[in-house]
């Protein structure tokens, strides 16, 4: 019960600030549309905020996740521009995503330097490349089957409840947590992050786990960038600015901690929707957009003090004497 | 001069301390003793005001004490020195001299007095030619314990707490604070001094206060008192043989090194041999350089019938384990459970975890190690220093290890989990499993070795049978 705690907390959470807003709008907010919405409006951070929760459990950080998503954005836009099939073009961007992972893993293995700073390069390095592959324009993209997965549901597609892409959401995030935590990789991913040396005095192949989870946040950023697409249908170098903090909060918001070794998948995708709850509410209720961008920053330092005092709560009460 | 009475102090259902008496006086040292969970750090952060007792009252030179935190203890006169060295690496030695209490000259730090204060202080300590410039990286861990204790003198501090003062200090410097303690002892000074090795109590205290589960259970002067008795109030029993020795059969050589990390030796199954030595000889490298946690290239390393370096993940998988004497930083990863702890190792070679497996696995270890703890889904954290490094012996255990390579196993615990090691090191060597042990403790290298080996500036001696050396030639050999 107590492991969780957490969870339940962050659903109160979620709960509360959707009927403080239904309250105000109670005819527009409370809807299964508008919940659909919040839904489709989650998935590019609930993607990426999956990958971003096993890099920070590993004790990491990736500030260019928001570069990787237009970066995919642009080769899957590339792709179907020159006549490539959809289905290319999709495995293309999350391949491009995985890539960069890889690089930024390796990177900081190799040259041991902090995630902090190599991903800190890449994040001005991708978008450097994004736009150079776009030549600083909008890339125009035929219409495929791409733009379907995150597009708000036709009448006849009610019974979907959700688009696919965000059951592709629903997918991926159960196995990632069922990776995180039942899983060899998972537990070393836990294990570097919470003490590397002790990591690597077990015999955990550390530069190897490293590198993998990032190319897992690459892989996720992929997905993340597929999802902009999908719901530009362009592929914009400049999209996807500073989302990689929407992300870090998501998950920071979710539990996850930046010293690693803790972080939940589920908990990072409430995060995620909590963030989006307010956005969706402030629109509806027409609050200006610094409204809500203070209320979001409140909440990300009440849900992480919060976090903090429960964990310092339990341990008071099973400390050592 | 200090005096507790009454001192009870709970942490949720857990009793720490029940109506403890307490008392130092001037020119005196009291030596605290008591196994891990004990109580007696709870005691001394009461005294230094890091936490409050819920009942009980404090004086201090007959005026009523209750400091609500360090700093009010530290403006009384009363100073704790931590056994992790609390000072700032990036600053100096007379601004770790004065942190906190800088002196000042309108409102710039007055550095010209600083450094007065710094060279008469270092002086006092026995380190006159220590520049107060010097950066506190560069020193090492016995002159920055010195400059930790500086601090307290440069408070004036009228009670001076200990904890621990000599565990990560080598011999030569150990003799070097038991000089200062005798200063500070003759300025009229207070000192209160909390070790695990009762050798060390022997030689620097005038009174022995022992507590046992949250109980003073004997505070008697230390001519009254025995090792054996400290020993038998603090375990609440008989400790028969704290070194048990089975018969030990050696079999074929497990592991052979030739000039390989400085050392050549060839160690057999059935064998338990020590490596003594001062810190900073080499033993820690040596080990680390077997284990493949550090790289070394030249000489030849044997483990069963494969030659070379190999990584951590290849040792484990040879059946080679390895304690690490540092259990903080690299031995345990604290925020992690029990069980996962102990099962790290495995998952080098099993992809899926079966969680009900591994708790009835490591839950067994937990129970036939004696680890006290609820349960193995437990954070390490929550666990005393004995019950820590047992865990960290565990992971040997599950992992079934052939080879065991202990860095100081036994550092910084209590004796009862020390005789529980000291006694599992003889059943795994009787069974016929191979163990090479540091440690700076010589009686616990005679105790449970077969055969030692001295380091000394890089280089290791031969490894002589324990019944044709002894503790003064070791130490002769080591700081040759």
């Amino acid at each position: 019960m107590k492991k969780h705690a957490n969870l339940i907390g962050l659903l109160a959470a979620w709960i509360v600030v959707f009927a403080i807003f239904s309250y105000f709008a109670p005819n527009s907010f409370p809807t299964v549309r508008n919940l659909e919405t919040i839904a489709r409006q989650t998935a590019i951070v609930g993607f990426a905020a999956v990958g971003m929760t096993y890099v920070i459990v590993a004790g990491g950080i990736d500030l260019s996740v928001g570069s990787m998503v237009a970066l995919v954005a642009v080769v899957v836009a590339w792709c179907l521009r020159a006549g490539y099939p959809p289905e290319v073009a999709a495995v293309a961007g999350i391949a491009a995503g995985g890539l960069c992972g890889f690089v930024n893993g390796w990177l900081t293995g190799k040259l041991k330097i902090t995630p902090f700073i190599v991903t800190l390069g890449s994040l001005t390095l991708l978008r450097g490349l994004s736009k150079g592959i776009a030549d600083e324009k909008k890339i125009d993209a035929p219409l495929t089957w791409l733009n379907q997965l995150l597009a708000a549901l036709g009448p006849h597609q009610r019974w979907m409840l959700v688009p696919v892409g965000v059951w592709m959401l629903v997918v991926v995030s159960v196995l990632a947590a069922w990776a995180l935590r039942y899983t060899a990789f998972g537990r070393h991913t836990v294990a570097i992050g919470s003490n590397l040396q002790t990591a690597r005095l077990c015999g955990v192949p550390v530069d190897r786990v490293r590198t993998s989870v990032f190319v897992v946040g690459g892989l996720c950023a992929g997905l993340a960038g597929l999802m902009q697409f999908s719901r530009l249908s362009v592929g914009d170098p400049t999209v996807a600015v500073g989302l990689e903090l929407q992300v870090i909060a998501a998950v920071v918001i979710g539990g996850g901690s930046l010293s690693g070794g803790e972080g939940s998948i589920l908990g990072s995708l409430i995060g995620a929707v909590i963030m989006t709850t307010i956005s969706a509410g402030g629109s509806h209720m027409g609050l200006p957009n610094w409204v809500q961008e203070i209320v979001t920053g409140l909440i990300i330092v009440a849900a992480v003090a919060l976090n903090r005092w429960r964990a310092a709560a339990s341990l008071g009460e099973a400390g050592s004497v | 001069m200090l005096e507790a009475r009454g001192i009870s102090k709970t942490f949720g259902p857990t009793v720490a301390l029940s109506a403890v008496d307490f008392r130092v006086d001037e020119g005196e040292v009291v030596a605290l003793v008591g196994e891990n969970g004990s109580g007696k750090t709870t005691l001394m952060r009461i005294l230094a005001g890091e936490t409050q007792p819920d009942s009980g009252d404090m004086s201090l030179d007959g005026q009523p004490y209750r400091p609500a935190e360090p700093k009010d203890a530290h403006r009384s006169g009363v100073a704790l020195i931590h056994q992790e060295l609390a000072v700032c690496a990036h600053l100096d030695v007379a601004e770790n001299l004065v942190l906190g209490n800088e002196p000042r000259r309108a409102w710039r730090v007055d550095r010209a007095q600083i450094e007065a204060k710094s060279r008469e202080v270092l002086s006092v300590l026995g380190h006159p030619d220590l520049d107060p410039s010097t950066p506190m990286r560069r020193l090492s861990p016995a002159v920055r314990q010195v400059v930790e204790i500086g601090r307290a003198l440069a408070g004036d501090a009228k009670v001076v707490i200990f904890d621990e003062p000599t565990s990560s200090l080598t011999q030569a410097d150990a003799e070097r604070l038991f000089g200062v303690i005798a200063q500070l002892k003759a300025q009229g000074r207070a000192i209160v001094y909390i070790s695990h090795f009762l050798d060390e109590v022997e030689r620097v205290a005038d009174r022995v206060t022992v507590l046992r589960d949250g109980v003073v259970v004997r505070d008697a002067s230390a001519s009254e008192t025995t090792r054996d008795g400290i020993i038998r109030d603090m375990v609440g029993r008989e400790v028969g043989g704290l070194y048990p020795r089975s018969n030990r059969v050696p079999g074929e050589a497990l592991l052979t090194l030739e000039a390989f990390a400085g050392a050549s030796l060839t160690v057999h199954r059935g064998e338990v041999v020590g490596i003594a030595g001062l810190t900073g000889a080499g033993r820690t490298e040596l080990i680390r350089a077997v284990f493949g946690l550090d790289r070394v290239r030249s000489g030849l390393v044997r483990v069963a019938d494969t030659d070379g370096w190999r990584p951590p993940e290849a040792r484990w998988r040879q059946g080679v384990g390895m304690v690490s004497e540092d259990r903080k930083e690299e031995g345990l990863a604290l925020r992690m459970t029990i069980a996962e702890n102990m099962a790290l190792p495995r998952f080098a070679r099993r992809r899926i975890i079966q969680p009900k497996r591994e708790a009835s696995r490591t839950a067994k270890w937990a129970q036939e190690l004696r680890i006290r703890c609820r349960d193995v889904q437990q954070p390490v954290s929550a666990l005393s220093g004995g019950n820590q490094q047992k865990v960290a012996i565990a992971r040997l255990l599950d992992a079934d290890a052939d080879l065991l390579l202990l860095d100081e196993p036994t550092r910084g615990i209590d004796v009862g989990s020390k005789a529980e090691i000291y006694a599992l090191i003889d059943g795994l060597a009787a069974q016929g499993k191979c163990v090479l042990m540091v440690s700076s403790y010589l009686p616990e290298l005679f105790g449970v070795c077969d055969r030692i080996a001295v380091m000394s500036r890089g280089s290791l001696g031969e490894a002589r049978p324990v019944a044709q050396t002894d503790a003064h030639r070791v130490m002769e050999e080591a700081t040759r």
